[in-house]
């Protein structure tokens, strides 16, 4: 690379990280003083990508006056719809628990992408270039977009601007205190449900802004949503949660490392062969892994700048009456002789249940008695689903083998990222997870001699005796049961009460000689090793697995799982698991705009049942031992 | 006592399904200082919040400075000029002791001398001289001199004082006595919730008894102090 | 017999002295109260005591042996309870569930996968809580605890290891005057018997003098006087940092 090409990254890394900055600057500001992981929030940008695109191609294509009105005027709509969004829904959910919040503007996500595709249909949009600003400067001899030198400034501007507003005015001084003592702020005579408002429809007009002022450079796309959400969640992670100017210098860092690795493209180092371009879809999180475990809050954060735990404390924790365990057998027998009454559609739907049972019980494991939110609990799941299938197709070894090898798979890996995982806790905890599962991810999808890539991996099918559907299920059924039952154990076990202790309060843990760290790593792996089973039967029911089984979404449904069913019980992750696995089975297969439908279940859900459905049923119509 | 400006009638309150206030009814007149006194877990931080709004109560009346409030919330109610101070001060650490001092100023409110940063910092000298720093870099006695500041700041007519005793050293707590005793003097009522049964004597004028979340008792402080009866049963002193 | 001898501890924070050159000792079956300001130093020097902050240069013996350099966990292994200011327990669990992984950690069965937790160490559990008169409150939950009992379950934990040393940060705070004065006659009730050595702050003037064999007071970092109540109450210095004029608490 000539010092040119390296300068001309460097620049262009500047440009990206200015959008970057723009919607993790929105992120931050919400989270501060909401206390809400808006995940809608790369929701917000696409938007604001979409309507500048419409906007600039009526008002933008002739004057620059008109595209700098039309960028700014998407900024304000998207503005108003975190208004009106802010107003209609997190209203009603800022006194539920965090992981509730999460999961409905998760809602939001879907709910807006299917709007954006009924207005905009799904092909790439590619708006006009900047009037006035379509040519290049030359920088070394190199040509340069004009356009970009200007998002070069945007960046420092915006940060001076908030800076200023944050410091110098009064609106600023009450953000910074409703950041840390909302209550105590609406005690002293502020109307905090306005200055909320304010701040949600503020940081979503960043998000649009920054999604404005990408028309010229790159089409409006669906996808943008879940990308840039990722992005900016490292970026205000990687910068601490919290700080704009740690969000700004992040953005620079990422927008950086990510440049160069496309500028040093395919490097040779003494025979060796490394592809830094295509490093690009994990840097970031390369990045993040390492400044969390350097730094755990962050470039710029300090300690106690994450949530509290509002959640309530749980009751304590019963083995299950007679009564419900006569009802659980009574049940798993009637599961056991179902295949004589049906076969075909019925069967594969409750195999895929049992599967998806045992990971959101395990991921539940985590996040319940665990006290550590996973986002990347897919990974697990993944390393068992392709551990089992390399070593059958790689190693050439029978199915009944990798059924205990490939959960052996995901154990090492638990093992591993646990180690680092462990040091962080809360929101950070739960980034570094992710961090961890997008490298997995990306391994899988790049990898083609190995993983096969983006296709996959065909050709997995079971042995003879468990070729039929039935002998199939039961064999699930079984393994999925006995699974759930220790993991259940576990958690009455002096392991599991030990972990609980650690999460309730790591002070008194620490004060009778429990090393807290220790039992979560050790926890997180053997997890590890329940979500590689459930991965590992996955592969096997369908003959075949492909990245998607480690991607986000799948990390994203088991979320939803545990959430839906309710964090605080044992059989909530269970009914979660039933109800979302045959949601997203029978809407999609009947409904085109099946997403906009899920996205609306799962936020009615959370506003009707903050507990859970298994919570509430509980809180209703069981009397709770006090 | 003087003309009532916070009455509360019947106050039934509920966390959960554990009944905390029980037919609560209190008054302060303008100017008073009236002292609210029991033991931990009776109900009084809770009576302050359903007071300045945190609480919804579940039954009964609030009336301040001639509304009724029972249903306002708290941001609203700090506007007619209800002042609270909170029992774990709560300042705000990052924010320097000007800036915690703007976030409690509201417009002057007629028939009161406005008050601002510089006549506090005259009311308490030792905020004068720190009012860059942040919050977080003070000690407990300062921060809890910064929280009444800041609470002033909104011109209050009566605050709420939730024990502000707790916590400070026994020359520190003089010092909130002599100032507390300085906001009467200014004709700011003052409703106190305390434990330290020498610390309310010092200040003063009336006193409730509250005990498993209803008033036992209510008398003048001089009252209390001879009803040796009354401080056994509900006070175990 | 000298169970803690601390010796020339100080401790700074960007340059300010925090602690500088305080040195004292406990005796077994004794209680040595620490007093001071808000900010003298009593929260940098107790957690210097437990491991959570390493001292820059002093000694802090527990029967004779060095404990500075060592975790929280290590030096409670070797047999130091504590109580905190806000009470730490294991709000989910039942109080008797609180006591029991106290037990199980210091019998050495954290990785233990069987059997369950609850019918691991009941009876020594039980009889814990029945020391610290919390026996009739074994099964509920210790978040639903009013906030006296949550100090004796507390209390009950710290002695689930047998301690040598009990460290309690402002043990009767929040507490009504005479539940303040029954925790500390129940502390200072078992462990005159168990010959433990007792080392707690406290700003409510009526259980120190009430209850501590000795006080030592904290200035500015510094340790202005050391001695029995009688001594501590009458030196003039104290009374003008730290007890004033003494109207606010009472004269027994």
């Amino acid at each position: 690379m000539t010092l040119a090409t390296f300068v001309i990254q460097l620049l262009n890394g500047l440009a990206g990280a200015s959008s970057l900055f723009l919607v993790a600057a929105g992120l931050s500001l919400i989270f501060g003083v909401t206390r809400i992981v808006n995940f809608a929030h790369g929701s917000f940008f696409m938007v604001g990508i979409y309507i500048a695109y419409t906007l600039t191609e009526s008002f933008g294509r002739g004057s620059a006056l008109g595209f700098w009105a039309s960028v700014l005027a998407a900024a304000v709509a998207v503005g108003a719809l975190g208004f009106v969004v802010e107003i209609l829904l997190l209203r009603r959910i800022y006194k539920a628990p965090e992981l509730f919040q999460l999961l409905a503007t998760f809602g939001l996500v879907l709910v807006i992408k299917d709007a954006t595709l009924a207005i905009w249909g799904p092909e790439d949009l590619l708006g006009p270039r900047a009037p006035g600003l379509r040519g290049a400067v030359s920088i070394l001899g190199r040509p340069f977009p004009e356009y970009d030198l200007v998002l070069i400034a945007i960046g420092p501007l915006v940060l001076g601007l908030l800076w200023l507003v944050l410091n110098r005015t009064r609106f600023g001084v009450l953000v910074r205190a409703a950041t840390q003592d909302r209550d105590m702020v609406a005690a002293l005579g502020v109307n905090q449900a306005w200055l909320f408002t304010g701040v949600f429809a503020l940081g979503a007009a960043l998000a649009g802004l920054g999604g404005a002022l990408q028309v010229p450079r790159e089409p409006a796309q669906l996808f943008l949503d879940i990308t840039v959400i990722s992005d900016a969640f490292v970026v205000v992670v990687v910068g601490g949660l919290g700080s704009i100017p740690g969000a700004f210098l992040a953005a620079l860092l990422i927008g950086e490392i990510k440049a160069l690795c496309i500028g040093l493209g395919d490097v040779s180092f003494g025979g060796f062969e490394i592809s830094f371009s295509k490093l690009t879809l994990v840097v970031e999180f390369i990045v993040m892994a390492i400044v969390l475990v350097v730094r755990p809050w962050g470039l710029l954060g300090r300690p106690g700048g994450e949530p509290r735990h509002a959640a309530a404390t749980e009751p304590p924790l019963r083995p299950l009456h007679g009564y419900l365990k006569l009802a659980a057998a009574g049940l798993g027998a009637a599961l056991l002789v179902l295949p004589v009454a049906t076969d075909g559609y019925v069967l594969v739907l409750l195999i895929d249940i049992f599967v998806f049972a045992l990971f959101a019980v395990s991921l539940h494991f985590l996040m319940g008695p665990g006290g550590m939110v996973s986002f990347g609990h897919a990974a697990y799941f993944g390393l068992g689903a392709y551990g089992a299938a390399l070593l059958v197709l790689r190693a050439g070894l029978p199915m009944e083998t990798t059924i205990v090898l490939g959960p052996l798979v995901a154990l090492a890996g638990g093992l591993l990222f646990g180690w680092f995982v462990v040091r962080l806790s809360g929101v950070y905890l739960a980034m570094l997870t992710l961090a961890f599962a997008q490298i997995v991810w990306s391994v899988a999808f790049q990898w083609d001699s190995f993983t096969g890539g983006s296709n996959g991996l065909i050709g997995l099918w079971p042995p003879a005796w468990l070729a039929s559907k039935s002998a199939f299920y039961h064999v699930t059924l079984i393994l999925c049961v006995v699974a759930i039952v220790a993991l259940r154990h576990l958690v009455f076990a002096p392991f599991g009460a030990v972990l609980r202790a650690g999460r309730d309060s790591p002070l008194r843990a620490d004060a009778i000689g429990i090393d807290v760290r220790r039992h979560q790593w050790f926890a997180f792996a053997l997890i590890g090793g329940f979500a590689g089973l459930a991965g590992v039967l996955h592969a096997f029911s369908k003959g075949s697995i492909s990245p998607e089984t480690l991607a986000i979404a799948r990390s994203v449904d088991g979320l939803v799982m545990v959430l839906l069913g309710g964090v605080q019980t044992l059989t909530g992750p269970v009914v979660g698991a039933a109800v979302l696995t045959w949601l997203q089975d029978e809407i999609a297969r009947r409904v085109e705009f099946w997403r906009a439908i899920l996205g609306g279940v799962i936020i009615l859900l959370v506003i009707a049942f903050p507990q859970g459905i298994v919570g509430f049923i509980r809180g209703r119509f069981m009397r709770e031992v006090t | 006592m003087a003309e009532a400006m916070l009455i509360a009638r019947g106050l039934h309150a509920y966390y959960g399904r554990a009944h905390i206030l029980a037919d609560v009814a209190l008054e302060v007149g303008a100017g008073e200082v009236v002292v609210l006194i029991g033991r931990n877990g009776a109900g009084k931080s809770t009576t302050m919040k359903c007071l300045i709004g945190l609480v919804r109560p579940a039954a009964g009346e609030i009336e301040f400075a001639g509304y009724r409030t029972e249903r306002l919330a708290p941001h609203a109610i700090a506007r007619l000029g209800l002042g609270y101070v909170p029992e774990e001060r709560r300042i705000f650490t990052d924010l320097t002791v000007a800036e915690n001092l703007e976030v409690g100023r509201r417009p002057p409110r007629q028939g009161l001398e406005p008050w601002t940063p510089e006549r506090l910092f005259r009311l308490f000298p030792n905020l004068g001289e720190m009012r860059g720093r942040p919050g977080g870099r003070m000690s407990g006695g300062e921060q809890q001199m910064l929280t009444i500041a800041r609470t002033l700041m909104g011109n209050p007519a009566c605050i709420l004082l939730d024990e502000p005793s707790e916590g400070l050293a026994p020359v520190i707590i003089e010092q909130m006595a002599a100032t507390i005793r300085d906001l009467k003097a200014h004709g700011v009522a003052v409703l106190l919730a305390e434990q330290n049964l020498h610390f309310a004597g010092l200040v003063a004028d009336r006193a409730y008894v509250i005990e498993k979340g209803g008033i036992r008792y209510s008398g003048s402080m001089a009252e209390l102090a001879a009803d040796e009866a009354v401080r056994a049963a509900y006070l175990s002193v | 017999m000298t169970v803690l001898q601390v010796e020339g501890l100080a401790k700074s924070f960007g340059g300010v002295a925090a602690v500088q050159g305080v040195s004292f000792a406990v005796e077994a079956g004794h209680l040595l109260a620490l007093i001071g300001p808000n900010g003298a130093g009593k929260t940098t020097c107790f957690n210097m005591l437990n491991g959570q902050l390493a001292p820059d240069r002093g000694s802090v013996r527990l029967d004779g042996r060095e404990i500075v350099g060592l975790k929280p966990r290590q030096i409670w292994r070797l047999g130091v309870g504590r109580t905190f200011q806000i009470t730490a327990t294991f709000g989910s669990m039942t109080v008797r569930e609180n006591v029991q992984v106290a037990l199980i950690s210091h019998h050495r069965r954290t990785l233990g996968l069987w059997p369950r937790a609850r019918d691991l160490y009941r009876a020594e559990a039980e009889a814990l809580l029945a020391r610290v008169g919390m026996a009739d409150q074994a099964e509920r939950a210790a978040a639903v605890l009013a906030y006296g009992d949550l100090k004796r379950l507390e209390l009950a934990v710290a002695l689930a290891n047998t301690p040598r040393l009990l460290l309690m940060d402002e043990p009767t705070a929040g507490m009504a005057p005479r539940e303040r004065v029954e925790l500390m006659a129940l502390v200072a009730g078992i462990v005159r018997v168990e010959g433990i050595a007792v080392l707690f702050t406290e700003h409510d003037m009526d259980v120190v003098f009430a209850h501590a064999d000795r006080i030592i007071v904290l200035n500015r970092g510094e340790l202005i006087a050391d001695g029995v109540p009688a001594q501590v109450r009458a030196d003039p210095r104290v009374q003008q940092v730290y007890l004033g004029g003494g109207t606010t608490f009472g004269h027994g």
